[in-house]
């Protein structure tokens, strides 16, 4: 919490005022019961009606003014709640979009979504109803208390002496189902996973006449839950009862005392009623500051994982460095990496692209053809070697700078809930004819038009679009606005070889001047490439040209082989 | 579907709630009771030590100290007999729940394993999920705890009524005038605010909406170097978002100090008329402390009640969609006195079958083919010709609208839809793992399948050494975040999963498009083997993969355009030797 300080620092005097407001309100509300002493016990004794009702109008004033100050004060509050919610929203989700993708992989995406919702979701509501209840309760119990030791400080003593009491037992209650409660939301989570498999699934677990099986599986998870719910539920039910008990009792204690006292001549009837009035106000008031310590808890937790990213160090700084003069645009010298630090993904990695050149990369699943791509754009740094943009260490270059020279289609790429259009813009200040443009080099301008053109609406993750349609949409964000370096990360894969090879066709047309790199499975997306690098197990194990390789690399004769047959020889002649 | 009255479907949804409830009769009976005896014991309370404080006399030296002990003996008797009836109250609650809400989202599990696959490719994932977690929760919750505040609340509020009018009757007049007012008022407030509130949990739903995409796509966020912008976006939906929460909390919050202004002002009416009375010799001063006593237990439920109310109505919607869900149209049954396909040949026929997913717009025309016992059937056409759609067919994924698919000689709309499918392997081109071992994963299919047959179909499907490489090996649990497995390594896993099974037909829909293509060479020898004498489905963009077929459909449009052998289609020099040409353009 004290993280977040600096976001509440700036409502301080706002929130002053709050809870001065909210101050003044509840003592308004306490004082009403003793005025209605005050009419009982001083005024009606006196027959006078017309004090009477002189007191009952400031009893209602005392009512009006509580209610005009807890209208405004809680307004105050979710409006200040809101503020520092946003702010503190703002400042998370720019946090989570600039952290490196080292950082994110630590936090793991899902978690950095719950982070964002969930926890400034709970934070918010904490805000707000800190500053409403959490003076409220606090005054009710203080002043009830004072009020009472005015009245008699023997009785009070014995009145005082029960909170600590309740106060343990709410300690214990809560220490013992905390952690129970995180345990449920772990089997929660299962279940629910279960559920998400079986939805995923659905083809497969039928197809497998798994159903009977599936549904043992979440019995068996369902089952665990609802126990846990119990276990959980039954512990926390003692709350409850238990310090409502523990008040009555000290209540029943109050009169036994009183009578002694009274019969000692200590006390009178009237202060003992008085006391029984007070009883009930500070008992709710005791129950609503337990809520309050929970609540506080809660929202602790949420405002640790909040500041944990906010906290987070930069990552991938920029580095000062000379630019080399030199005609390539890109240079990989011998290039090592790897993820988890234990096994290579990359080992030796070196090739060089002019201007205007294009390389393919080909090679095995999990051989680490991303992983150059990953490397190239900064999105992870080499572990040793050196990546040279146009004769500059990429770890020099501004990354904004850096990226912006870049088209690409990532393997598996997202769109999102937006037009068509939007899809290609991808928030950059692109106009519309070029737009337009690269949708039509990207062999996509056919189906946009079937579909209903550039408004349709993409839904999330472009699931009313099939795997083709999605590819060629991506391949038109990428071309939008004419990069210097277009990267296309088995890109192609859901198109058939028509369109594939007309795409080729009009990208070679179109965007000559463009250096490119393109990560395929098919010989065909690669064959015409001015330099084809083969990768196993995140080596080189040929590099050349299409004709090169067929002489010299085995490994690529046998994917030409088995992807052309003798189809290949002829159409070489072709 | 109509939308019934607003009232009937109350009624209609508490009927359905109540099937629930009602296997638990004796339990409900049981908290009724602790309910009812638990609060009249503590409703006594006052009554009591206000016995007490009479026996104590008027001051000095008068106090009946056997009297006073006697009530406060009670006292402490009745206290803690109601609290020990309270805490039996919530165990009995607590297991009632616990019934009801397993009970309800077995039953939704149930309906989700028996939909036909139809339904999760019309609904988000998210969305099923939120009913079986978030909306089955909330039903539970209310209607077990809420309806029971209620009844204890009628209980409070009947009892302190009847002690007010024990007590004088004419200051009860007195919230004849308060009571409605805030009930009114109340529900005007309810009223204005539910729509906020619905405002309130739409934005917030689209906020979070926004922030799953986003984060999901940051990587192309970066690598466009749109951060800023999408920043701004973010913070567009943002400021909507906290708006929508204040204008809620606005008017959400008014209600709180307004019921309780509401109360005080009737504070003040019993204590102003209270004291007339008294001048008048109506009341005593006694009789004015205990009605103020309980005219703050009276009016206290009656806040709640109106709280409550509020509450059940999302209740209701949550119960809505609960049911809904459960009423969805599961998969037709199978047909009276299907047989079950049982010693399966593998000739698959398929007549003059005409299929659309909406009647509106018929997806496959008239089609028909013939598979025999051990052949390579190849389907292959452009993206979004209907590939996968004959494959939903032949699986009973949906029913065509005409036509009949025979396997061997059994129509498939005669025989048991269990029985079909065993008759099938497939692999699909969505990898589907759960989470679990690798062992498991490959086993799936298989009940009581050996470590050996696990390895030996891991090694056919080329992955074995992958596994072997793991510090775990086959026990490695596949999680969400777990270990770096890729996408082509997990097309893999799904095929060793396949291959164990022992099956006649075997179904790939682009099982190998992130596989490369030697692996893919490597693994289709191995399947081969496996697969002598089967009937196999291929569908496939790359067409050197399928060149040995012995039968290659063509299909542009849903219509089979092309249908033989590689060498007639090429001889043919139709639609599929265009196909098979474009592969090898350089550009």
């Amino acid at each position: 919490m004290r993280a977040l300080i600096k976001y509440i620092r700036p409502f301080f005097a706002y929130i002053s005022v709050t809870l001065t407001i909210k101050f003044i309100a509840s003592i308004m509300e306490l004082l009403i019961p003793s005025v209605l002493a005050t009419i009982i016990d001083d005024i009606v004794p006196t027959g006078d009606k017309g004090k009477i009702f002189l007191w009952g109008g400031v009893m209602a004033l005392c009512a009006l003014t509580a209610l005009l100050g807890n209208i405004i004060a809680n307004r105050m509050a979710a409006k200040s709640a809101g503020g520092i919610t946003q702010r503190i929203r703002h400042d998370l989700f720019s946090k989570i979009t600039y952290l490196s993708a080292r950082q994110l992989d630590g936090f793991t995406v899902p978690s950095a979504i719950s982070r964002l919702t969930t926890d400034t979701y709970n934070l918010n509501q904490l805000f707000a109803r800190m500053q409403r209840i959490g003076v409220r309760g606090p005054i009710l119990l203080i002043g009830g208390i004072i009020i009472t030791l005015m009245m008699d400080i023997g009785l009070t003593l014995i009145l005082v002496a029960t909170l600590p009491v309740i106060a343990l037992l709410v300690y214990l209650v809560t220490k013992k189902s905390v952690p129970l409660y995180t345990r449920q939301q772990g089997i929660l989570d299962r279940m629910v996973r279960v559920v998400q498999e079986n939805i995923t699934g659905a083809r497969v677990i039928k197809a497998l006449s798994k159903t009977t099986y599936e549904r043992k599986r979440y019995d068996k998870v369902n089952n665990e839950l609802a126990d846990m719910e119990q276990y959980v539920g039954n512990i926390m039910a003692v709350t409850n009862p238990g310090s409502t008990l523990i008040l009555n009792l000290g209540l029943t204690l109050v009169v036994l005392v009183g009578a002694f006292r009274m019969n000692a001549g200590l006390t009178t009837s009237g202060v003992i009623i008085a006391f029984l009035n007070y009883f009930t106000i500070i008992l709710n008031a005791m129950l609503g500051i337990t809520r309050i310590f929970v609540m506080w808890s809660k929202g602790e937790a949420s405002a640790k994982r909040v500041a944990e990213v906010l906290q987070t160090p930069e990552d991938l700084t920029v580095l000062p460095g000379e630019r080399e003069n030199t005609e390539n645009c890109i240079v990989f010298e011998r290039v090592s990496f790897s993820y988890e630090k234990i096994r290579n993904n990359l080992t030796d990695i070196s090739f060089a692209l002019k201007r205007g050149e294009t390389l393919g990369i080909i090679g095995a699943t999990g051989s680490g053809k991303s992983t150059i791509i990953n490397l190239l754009m900064r999105f992870y740094d080499a572990d040793s070697g050196r990546i040279l943009i146009d004769g500059s260490d990429i770890r020099t270059i501004p990354t904004e700078i850096l990226r912006q020279k870049f088209g690409v289609v990532f393997q598996n790429d997202f769109l999102f809930a937006d037009t068509i259009e939007e899809n290609i813009r991808y928030f950059r200040d692109i106009p519309e004819k070029e737009i337009k443009q690269a949708a039509e080099t990207a062999q996509a301008e056919e189906f946009i038009h079937t579909v209903g053109g550039m408004e349709y609406a993409v839904s999330a993750r472009g699931n009313n679009l099939s795997g083709g349609q999605k590819q060629r949409l991506l391949i038109a964000r990428a071309l939008a606005a004419h990069p210097e370096i277009l990267i296309l990360d088995d890109s192609s894969s859901a198109l058939d070889y028509r369109t594939d090879a007309v795409l080729r066709r009009e990208l070679a047309r179109h965007h000559a001047e463009t250096t490119s790199i393109i990560v395929a499975q098919r010989i065909s997306s690669i064959k015409g490439a001015d330099h084809i690098l083969i990768l196993d197990g995140g080596e080189m194990i040929g590099y050349g040209t299409h004709a090169q390789l067929m002489k010299t690399c085995p490994v690529y004769q046998e994917i030409a082989e088995s992807q052309m047959g003798t189809a290949g020889e002829v159409s070489e002649d072709a | 579907m109509h939308e019934p009255r607003s009232g009937k479907r109350k009624k209609y949804l508490l009927g359905r709630l109540w099937k629930y409830l009602s296997h638990h009769k004796l339990l409900i009976a049981l908290a009724l009771l602790c309910m009812l005896s638990g609060n009249l014991l503590a409703l006594l309370g006052p009554k009591l030590s206000g016995n007490a404080i009479d026996a104590m006399g008027i001051g000095y030296g008068s106090v009946d100290f056997p009297r006073v002990l006697y009530y406060v003996g009670l006292m402490a008797v009745f206290y803690l007999l109601s609290g020990v009836l309270s805490y039996i109250l919530s165990l009995l609650m607590i297991r009632l729940s616990r019934q009801v809400i397993c009970r309800m989202r077995k039953d939704v599990f149930d309906k989700l394993s028996i939909l036909p696959v139809g339904f999760f490719d019309r609904y988000q994932t998210g969305d099923i999920i939120s009913v079986i977690s978030y909306d089955i929760d909330t039903v539970n919750q209310s209607f077990s705890n809420d309806l029971l505040q209620v009844l204890q609340s009628i209980v409070i509020v009947v009892f302190s009524l009847a002690m007010m009018l024990s007590i004088a009757p004419v200051l009860v007049l007195v919230f004849a005038v308060t009571i409605p007012l805030s009930i009114v008022f109340t529900k005007f407030i309810t009223k204005r605010v539910r729509p906020l509130f619905r405002n309130r949990s739409k934005k917030l739903g689209e906020l979070n909406g926004f922030v799953e995409e986003m984060i999901g796509g940051q990587k192309t966020t970066k690598a466009y170097g749109r951060e800023k912008e999408v920043i701004t976006r973010f913070d567009l939906k943002n400021k909507e978002a906290v708006d929508a929460y204040n204008k809620a909390e606005y008017y959400g919050t008014l209600s709180g100090p307004s019921v309780n202004f509401i109360n005080n002002m009737s504070l003040v009416l019993v204590s102003v008329f209270g004291a007339l009375l008294y001048l008048e010799g109506g009341i005593g001063l006694g009789e004015i402390a205990s009605f103020v006593q309980y005219s703050r237990k009276f009016s206290g439920p009656i806040n709640e009640i109106a709280n409550i109310i509020g509450e059940l109505q999302s209740a209701f919607a949550a119960a809505e969609r609960v049911f809904r869900l459960m009423d969805e149209m599961p998969e037709k049954p199978d047909a009276e006195g299907a047989k079950i396909l049982d010693d399966v040949y593998g000739e698959v026929l398929v007549k003059d079958i005409s299929f659309g997913y909406s009647p509106d717009k018929t997806i496959i025309h008239h089609f028909s083919m013939k598979a025999d016992k051990g052949s390579l059937v190849a389907i292959v056409g452009p993206t979004g010709a209907g590939k996968t759609t004959i494959i939903n067919l032949l699986m009973r994924f949906y029913d065509a609208d005409s036509g009949a698919i025979y396997v061997d000689d059994s129509n498939i709309y005669d025989v048991t839809r269990d029985s079909l499918r065993g008759a099938y392997s497939m692999v699909l081109q969505d990898t589907w793992l759960f989470y679990g071992t690798i062992f498991e994963n490959i086993a799936y299919g298989k009940e009581n399948a050996t470590m050996e047959e696990v390895v030996q179909a891991a090694k056919a499907a080329k992955i074995h050494d992958y596994i072997e490489s793991l510090p775990q090996g086959y026990q490695t649990v596949l999680s969400d975040n777990g270990i770096n497995i890729s996408k082509g390594q997990k097309q893999l896993l799904t095929i060793a999963r396949a291959m164990l099974l022992d099956c006649k037909m075997l179904i790939l829909d682009e099982a190998t498009s992130n596989v490369d293509t030697r692996t893919e060479q490597q693994i289709q020898a191995a399947m081969r083997e496996l697969m002598q004498d089967k009937t196999c489905f291929v569908i496939a963009h790359r067409l050197s993969t399928i060149r040995n077929a012995d039968n290659i459909l063509v299909v542009r449009d849903g219509n089979i355009e092309e249908q033989g052998t590689h060498e007639e289609l090429m001889a043919k020099g139709g639609f599929y030797s265009k196909l098979y040409y474009a592969q090898f353009e350089t550009y």
